[in-house]
């Protein structure tokens, strides 16, 4: 039998080592693990590269918390403003930077899931952001060469999944957790709600479970609507 | 100069009013954070324009009454909205394929200087800003079928934004189709800025006066 369902924050984060890539959904305060975080706070992993849209909100909860606890050496990020935490570190020059336009980023871990190896893309042509980056014409269009975002683990937020690993997801809650989902060799989700294998309609299936290693229940407060 | 003139440049909400009576029925549409989320308010009742919103909602509606609030649901902003009746949500690639793949007929931006080549400068302020913060404006920028850039006309120091060349790091270059200001809207051709209308009370010489690079006239 297929349980990809564990009952400890401990077993959810068992062998997450120093120095990996960990991809972290959610955009803004929707659809961020932070159970998780807490979880891998917990575990101990340091030296780490955070993958994310922001680099965390408040210094007290979710990555905001693990960058201010000096366990993040390199935040890749499109938006990293609004994170007093990271703000302090980037300026003791303690956490290296990458900087990648938000559909760069997206791409760059859809493309890792799909397992291309590389894209070109228009966004960044003749920008800052694109120096030191191979850039081709092609059909009269600059495009600047891209490489695939791979993460050692994915930490992501789900609203309800079974024990196969299926997902699904809440409203804008959704945002880069399928994509990470794909995209690490170790995807770990957080679900609010645990349904029988066979409840969740087929066609509203978002993650199938052969991209979930692990899932961990979470309800972390009253749903703010039926889902 | 003359100071003898009396004109009123148009509010933020008088911008957003001027480009939403320029959207057809039908367009799907991004709004960028800041002023031109306004644009939204504007569209007339019954014109079924939809918007969307990068972080994976299409047909994003007005915020939502307060007893009426859903956490669950935010704008590129973070700020709570509503879902309208026929919208739809995707993950963050697939939001992402809409903008970069050409899908969208308009992407209404803010920005720091647009030059008369097209050229945005939106992202950041200098070189050597101390966390630079691009979000998803490379991409909406070079993505959408039409870039519409809505701008004060000059900066509160009074420097032209409308520039020959932009001075800080370019969002996009030859990106920009028009740009609706404070004082007039201008369209971004082959041959450099040229003026649509300007507002009630201005002259087309103390619009230029109010201009870095050089205007045309519209073509009568």
């Amino acid at each position: 039998m297929i349980n990809k369902t564990v009952q400890t924050m401990a077993q959810a984060m068992n062998g997450i080592a120093d120095g990996a890539t960990v991809l972290v959904g959610g955009f803004g305060l929707v659809g961020q693990p932070n159970a998780l975080i807490d979880g891998l706070i917990e575990q101990g992993a340091s030296n780490l590269t955070a993958v994310a849209n922001n680099a965390g909100n408040s210094p007290e909860s979710g990555l905001g918390r693990l960058i201010a606890l000096g366990r993040v050496a390199k935040m890749i990020c499109s938006f990293p403003r609004g994170s007093p935490a990271f703000e302090e570190r980037y300026r003791a020059g303690t956490i290296a930077l990458e900087i990648v336009p938000q559909g760069t980023l997206a791409e760059r871990m859809r493309a890792a899931g799909a397992g291309v190896p590389a894209f070109f893309t228009a966004t960044a042509a003749g920008t800052k952001l694109a120096a030191g980056k191979e850039q081709r014409e092609i059909a009269g269009r600059t495009y600047v060469l891209e490489e695939a975002l791979h993460g050692d683990v994915a930490l992501v937020e789900a609203w309800r999944a079974d024990r196969w690993g299926n997902l699904t997801y809440r409203s804008t809650g959704r945002n880069f957790n399928p994509v990470m989902a794909t995209a690490a060799k170790l995807t770990i989700a957080q679900t609010q709600h645990m349904a029988e294998l066979g409840e969740i309609d087929p066609e509203v299936i978002v993650t199938p479970g052969l991209f979930v290693d692990r899932v961990i229940h979470v309800p972390y407060g009253d749903p703010p609507r039926d889902p | 100069m003359s100071t003898a003139t009396a004109f009123k440049p148009l509010s933020r909400n008088g911008m957003a009013a001027r480009v939403a009576a320029d959207i057809p029925e039908g367009w799907y549409v991004n709004l960028g954070i800041g002023v031109p989320t306004l644009v939204a308010d504007h569209v007339p009742a019954g014109r079924e324009v939809v918007v969307h919103s990068e972080n994976g909602l299409l047909g994003m509606g007005p915020a939502p009454a307060p007893d009426k609030a859903d956490p669950w649901i935010i704008n590129a902003g973070k700020q709570m909205v509503t879902m309208r009746t026929g919208a739809s949500l995707v993950h963050h690639a697939d939001s992402f394929a809409m903008i970069r793949g050409g899908h969208l007929d308009l992407c209404v931006l803010g920005a720091y200087e647009v030059a008369e080549n097209g050229d945005i400068a939106n992202w950041a302020t200098s070189e050597n800003d101390m966390a630079p913060a691009v979000g998803g404006a490379m991409d909406l920028a070079v993505g959408a079928k039409n870039l519409w850039v809505m701008m004060e006309h000059v900066t509160k120091d009074g420097r032209p934004r409308l520039v020959e060349r932009c001075s800080y790091p370019l969002t996009a270059k030859a990106a920009v189709r028009r740009v609706y200001t404070n004082l007039a809207v201008i369209d971004v051709t082959p041959s450099g800025f040229v003026v649509r209308d300007i507002i009630a009370g201005l002259s087309f010489e103390e619009l230029q006066a109010r201009t870095d690079a050089k205007l045309a006239r519209p073509k009568s």
